[in-house]
């Protein structure tokens, strides 16, 4: 699943770090979710969402069925 | 930003407690297991009593290491429960598949001696420590 989560957070200037305290999860969590290799929850994906003030669809993208 | 700025957070804090908590009843009970399996010996030459309070106090420390240890998860991020979870699986599965080939070859007399149920603890725990770094690594 394809993300904007690393340009919406430089946007802001916030680290990953900054990013995990606001969502309580942990730096190594934001990490994997930007670069694609973890796909966070419903819960962690609307927190996330409500976070930048965006719906989820305008962050997480599901790739098309072929 | 609203809640903080710092890399430290109430959350990043009560993981910390809780690991805390998990590793001082860790270290309980390994302790409380050294008593009941050396205080007979040692210490009171086998008397009923005295072996099986070591006996009871080992059980009710395991089950406080087990409740920490469910806390501890619990508290986790779900990308380390993740980790641990497939982590625990692994080791559910080499520890059975393991433990009852390691008992066959005794049935089956290609071993010698009896089976100890120390080196499957120990696989395990090498099987699970494997587990958690190589999700670690792949999450990276």
């Amino acid at each position: 699943m394809k993300n904007r989560l690393k340009i919406l957070r430089a946007e802001r200037d916030w680290t990953q770090a900054q990013l995990a305290a606001e969502l309580d999860v942990s730096r190594q969590t934001i990490n994997a979710i930007e670069k694609g290799k973890f796909d966070p929850s419903l819960p962690l994906a609307f927190k996330v969402a409500r976070l930048f003030d965006l719906s989820i669809e305008d962050i997480f993208e599901y790739p098309a069925e072929p | 930003m609203s809640k903080t700025t710092t890399d430290s957070t109430q959350w990043a804090a009560s993981c910390r407690t809780r690991s805390l908590r998990l590793l001082g009843w860790s270290a309980a009970w390994v302790a409380s297991m050294a008593l009941a399996t050396f205080g007979p010996r040692l210490f009171w030459d086998y008397a009923t009593v005295p072996t099986l309070l070591g006996v009871l106090i080992n059980l009710a420390i395991g089950f406080a290491m087990i409740l920490a240890n469910r806390q501890y998860l619990r508290g986790q991020d779900e990308l380390q429960q993740k980790i641990f979870l497939d982590a625990a699986a692994l080791t559910l599965g080499v520890g059975l598949v393991c433990g009852l080939g390691y008992e066959l070859l005794e049935d089956i007399r290609l071993i010698a001696f009896e089976p100890e149920i120390s080196h499957l603890v120990f696989l395990m725990c090498l099987t699970f420590l494997a587990g958690i770094v190589a999700g670690h690594r792949k999450y990276r």
